[in-house]
């Protein structure tokens, strides 16, 4: 049963085409990796997605409803949420204010509180630091944060752009381990990760993106014993 | 330290020695002129926080808030000609057209200026930025149109509706307190605690410092951009409002174009302060009231919009940020 699915999708910046025909889909319950290098349209993707820019041809689906032309906040509100590449945070809030941001669609107080303590279960380090500003946090705090606010938003498709670039290989261990958490409470993700090894070893299922286009895509461990991928991607 | 910076900081200390000297050897006079200063102040403050408002969520310098200033005070005087008040000595009437004439001035201010940012700056939200610029200044010109064609180029008489008078002031140690200026000091203080409450407490607040500080990120929590930049232009002309209405009680007098001067000095006050830096408005403001207010007594007033203006672009060559500035990196 698929919770998010894109028919055939052209996104231009301008005039310079980004992503071309770029079929994907994420399955409830499933990891799905969007692995690519440098400018292969992986962050684009994830910009058409949550609405920040609409695709010039072909439709997405989310859960059962087209949005393909929904804004941004709207499409939030149905419970697609997304971590941006470079964290984003509101660099002069607190962390607490942050994760209230996470919420901002959300009216139930007691669940807003709920997930905040679990937030802060999944996240130790943020509880010590819930009134220190958002932008004095280290570098692996702040990408704490960034999953925690997504999932303050109690989202049914999670996307996480690059959340493991700049950290330090044991701080990549833990958010990993993380994903597979979230995931395992039920929450299915879509995951963009330049660090492919990784990212399609937590994964069910992956896409290659090549400069717009859907190069390649099977399970996890097909795309991670697959030569083509390993050449490119994995540097073997 | 360069010549130029050295030069800066000379200016600067011998204007505070010489500061220093009026209030030691003429403390008197020096608290008048202070009290005065800050009364003038309290109002830039409220036309400033406009400006680094709007600035801090969309990076514009709306030209027109000046505008907006002025015409909340002439729709005051508008509403105020429904009433059969007293200006000679302080009734029931005057109280309850205060009260009336405040809210209802800043609510249609604030509706105007969410009229002009849905006319004149939505449709360009993607345009550089010097096109948002320029519409700014053309809807200045046209506000100013306005009240020229409804009141002509004379000055307009704002009823003297505050008490005052001999029973509504005092003299402490020589030095002359009217009511008028507790009034004004008092009415921005409370308008700039609210506005503070309402900035860091409430949803709506959040999301406008949250859209201040990363308009993407602030969409991906499903933030309505739209809506809280409407806002933030509400907000912006409430106060605006309100200090233009505060202006005409407190000089009585005003006229189609005194937004130019006042939008200016109150711009000042914001880069003075860190344009977007909400406290550094309110501070910026005051101290442009109170650096005006001493030029006009010990250089000459014909000497004050040089000093106000030399303090803007000192401010913009030696310290951009403002006094407060943004003490947080961005990313």
């Amino acid at each position: 049963m698929a919770i998010l699915e894109l028919e055939s999708v052209d996104a231009f910046y301008g005039r310079i085409q980004a992503l071309r025909g770029v079929s994907i889909k994420v399955d409830k319950g499933e990891i799905v990796a969007l692995i690519g290098s440098n400018g292969a349209g992986k962050t684009t993707t994830l910009r058409t997605i949550s609405g920040l820019m609409h695709p010039h041809s072909g439709t997405i689906r989310f859960d059962n409803h087209d949005i393909t032309r929904t804004g941004p906040s709207t499409i939030v509100e149905m419970g697609v949420c997304q971590s941006p590449e470079g964290r984003r945070l509101f660099p002069r809030m607190t962390v607490v204010d942050n994760l209230f941001m996470g919420a901002y669609t959300r009216n139930d107080k007691p669940g807003i509180a709920a997930d905040m303590d679990r937030v802060f279960t999944l996240f130790p380090r943020l509880k010590e630091r819930r009134t220190q500003i958002a932008g004095t946090l280290s570098g692996g705090e702040q990408q704490m944060l960034a999953m925690g606010r997504a999932l303050m938003a109690r989202p049914k498709l999670l996307m996480l752009d690059e959340p493991s670039l700049g950290l330090a290989p044991i701080l990549i261990e833990t958010i990993f381990s993380i994903v597979r958490e979230i995931n395992a409470q039920g929450t299915p993700v879509l995951l963009v990760e330049q660090n492919a090894y990784k990212a399609l070893e937590v994964s069910h299922r992956g896409y290659v993106l090549e400069t717009g286009s859907i190069v390649q895509t099977g399970s996890g461990k097909e795309l991670l014993a697959s030569e083509d991928v390993q050449k490119a991607y994995l540097g073997m | 330290m360069s010549p130029p910076d050295l030069g800066f900081f000379i200016i600067c200390a011998l204007a505070i020695i010489g500061l220093a000297y009026e209030a030691f050897t003429q403390p008197t006079a020096f608290v008048q002129v202070s009290i005065f200063g800050l009364a003038d102040g309290a109002m830039y403050a409220l036309v400033a926080l406009g400006y680094t408002m709007v600035y801090g969520i969309i990076e514009l310098i709306n030209f027109a808030h000046g505008d907006v200033f002025t015409m909340g005070a002439y729709i005051g005087t508008a509403i105020l000609g429904f009433f059969s008040f007293n200006e000679n000595s302080f009734t029931a009437i005057n109280l309850v057209a205060l009260l009336v004439v405040f809210p209802v001035v800043m609510l249609v201010m604030g509706a105007i200026n969410i009229g002009i940012e849905r006319i004149a700056y939505r449709p360009l939200r993607n345009a550089p930025r010097l096109a948002p610029l320029i519409t700014a200044i053309g809807m200045s010109f046209v506000l100013e149109g306005v009240m020229f064609l409804w009141h002509g180029p004379a000055t307009v008489h704002v009823p003297d509706l505050l008490p005052h008078g001999p029973g509504f002031q005092t003299t402490i140690g020589g030095v002359f307190i009217g009511f008028k200026d507790v009034f004004v000091v008092v009415t921005a203080a409370i308008l700039v605690t609210l506005l503070a409450i309402f900035i860091n407490r409430t949803r709506l607040g959040k999301a406008m410092r949250a859209t201040a500080q990363d308009r993407d990120a602030a969409q991906l929590m499903g933030i309505d951009i739209n809506r809280t930049i409407a806002a933030t232009f509400f907000i912006g002309a409430l106060l605006a409002g309100a200090g233009g209405m505060i202006w005409g009680l407190y000089y009585n007098n005003i006229f189609y174009n005194l937004g130019f001067r006042t939008g200016l000095v109150a711009f000042t006050a914001a880069v003075f302060g860190g344009i977007g830096n909400i406290p550094g408005a309110a501070i910026g403001g005051v101290l442009i009231g109170l650096i005006a207010a001493y030029s006009d007594s010990y250089i000459g007033s014909k000497w004050t919009e040089v000093v106000i203006f030399g303090i803007l672009i000192g401010v913009l060559v030696f310290r951009p940020t403002g006094l407060l500035g943004m003490r947080v990196p961005e990313k």
